[in-house]
């Protein structure tokens, strides 16, 4: 069976709508890594002993195992305990979690980077520990770390393809759909490749921009 | 949690746990050369070859790992590469890790100070020798621990195999998930195992990375 590129156009639009959805998938998900992952920070950093060390635990699992294992994980042991998620919502999960560790580690380096007298001048002038955190410290994290969680939600884009295995009809599972009826997996996983490529290409895009301004706000 | 159950299924457990080390082991060996070669074609003085490494490292890095493997897999046939699941699997990761092993190679040959090409180069080295008696031996001690990272990575990516039905780790968790209808179980099962073999992996890392530092 030779290679027939011609049959694309016509199955183009499920494509597109796969794209639509793993772009929902990737930014819903980098929205939860990037929150749960400044909380796992805050955690790491200034919780007592006691209550970091479920957390430790959630690290370690979390970057020791892979993320397909997690993923099923997540989707059927949720099912297990009375929880019936629909599989986007388990794939959002899963994958938010997934780097929102990943997030942590360099969210706590970006926090540890504030300089000291932030925070000693944000409590002289009234500021409790918390708002301090809230206020001052945190927001100067973010923004340093803005590039590097970049190539984090890069790297979550292409990690968003795994949910098509526990059944999210985003750009893979798509492909897959039309392969079924076509028989043309080439074809199909190659257009699929591409636009994934694009997407990607377009995400490396706005980092840059985001970058630049960045670097001129400093 | 139900031991008993765990009790009975650990050795399939195990058996998936070898092809899971099997297949890094190899995926490992194919990264590294075709990482060599990236670099080598993107350090190249022809363009051609730069832009073929250039190439190379942005399409398999811009593309998910899973979608590389299915076109390698079910894709290949039509294009008369016909593989079993095994060999496609250590192929497409290993193509897929050579791409990210080019960079951390390219990254630790061209940290090196520019100063020491020069002087070699001074000195009457030719730009081979320069490379293999000067940068080379330099550049090895700084890319010990980020290939490890890559590889440590590289043993998690494995687990995708299983989408293409390769007995390893995770499909036999996901086959036990199915049939037991308890992913706790079966989750703590792999995913120990996995903790184990990453942790090997780099308790060897760090003990070649203390080898080629000069003390």
């Amino acid at each position: 069976m030779g290679l027939d590129f011609s049959i694309l156009p016509k199955y183009m639009d499920v494509l597109l709508l796969g794209c639509l959805w793993t772009i929902g998938i990737t930014v819903a998900a980098a929205l939860l890594s990037f929150f749960v992952g400044i909380f796992f920070a805050v955690i790491a950093l200034y919780a007592p002993w006691l209550i970091k060390q479920p957390f430790r635990l959630i690290e370690w699992v979390f970057m020791g195992t892979p993320l397909l294992l997690q993923l099923f994980l997540i989707y059927f042991g949720l099912v297990q305990i009375g929880i019936d998620l629909p599989a986007f919502v388990a794939g959002v999960i899963g994958l938010g979690l997934h780097f929102a560790v990943y997030n942590s580690e360099l969210i706590q380096t970006a926090i540890l980077a504030v300089d000291k007298g932030q925070m000693e001048a944000a409590r002289t002038l009234g500021l409790s520990r918390g708002q301090a955190l809230r206020k001052v410290v945190i927001p100067q994290a973010v923004r340093d770390v803005i590039p590097p969680i970049g190539n984090n939600m890069i790297a979550l884009l292409k990690d968003s393809a795994l949910v098509s295995v526990i059944g999210v009809s985003e750009l893979t599972l798509s492909a897959q759909r039309m392969i079924g009826k076509t028989y043309r997996p080439f074809e199909f996983y190659l257009a699929a490749a591409a636009l994934y490529y694009i997407i990607n290409l377009s995400m490396e895009w706005v980092q840059r921009k985001i970058e630049r301004r960045i670097a001129i706000s400093r | 949690m139900d031991f008993e159950l765990m009790q009975k299924v650990y050795p399939f457990f195990l058996e998936a746990a070898w092809v899971t080390i099997l297949l890094s082991v190899l995926t490992a060996i194919l990264g590294l050369t075709l990482g060599a070669l990236g670099t080598f074609a993107r350090l190249s003085r022809f363009v051609v070859l730069r832009a073929i490494g250039a190439a190379y490292v942005s399409v398999f890095r811009g593309t998910p790992a899973l979608i590389q493997l299915f076109i390698l897999y079910f894709g290949g046939p039509q294009i008369g590469i016909q593989l079993d699941a095994f060999q496609a699997g250590v192929i497409g990761l290993g193509i897929n890790a050579g791409a990210y092993m080019t960079e951390t190679i390219r990254g630790a040959i061209i940290s090196i100070d520019k100063g020491q090409t020069e002087a070699a180069r001074t000195l009457g080295l030719s730009r081979w020798q320069t490379m293999y008696k000067v940068i080379l031996p330099q550049s090895l001690r700084l890319m010990v621990r980020p290939l490890g990272v890559n590889i440590n990575a590289l043993i998690k990516a494995t687990a995708l195999v299983a989408a293409i039905s390769v007995v390893e780790l995770t499909y036999t968790a996901q086959r036990y998930i199915g049939s037991t209808y308890k992913p706790f179980e079966m989750f703590l099962l792999a995913g120990v195992l996995y903790m184990i073999i990453i942790y090997v992996a780099g308790r060897g890392v760090t003990w070649l990375d203390r080898k080629v530092q000069i003390t």
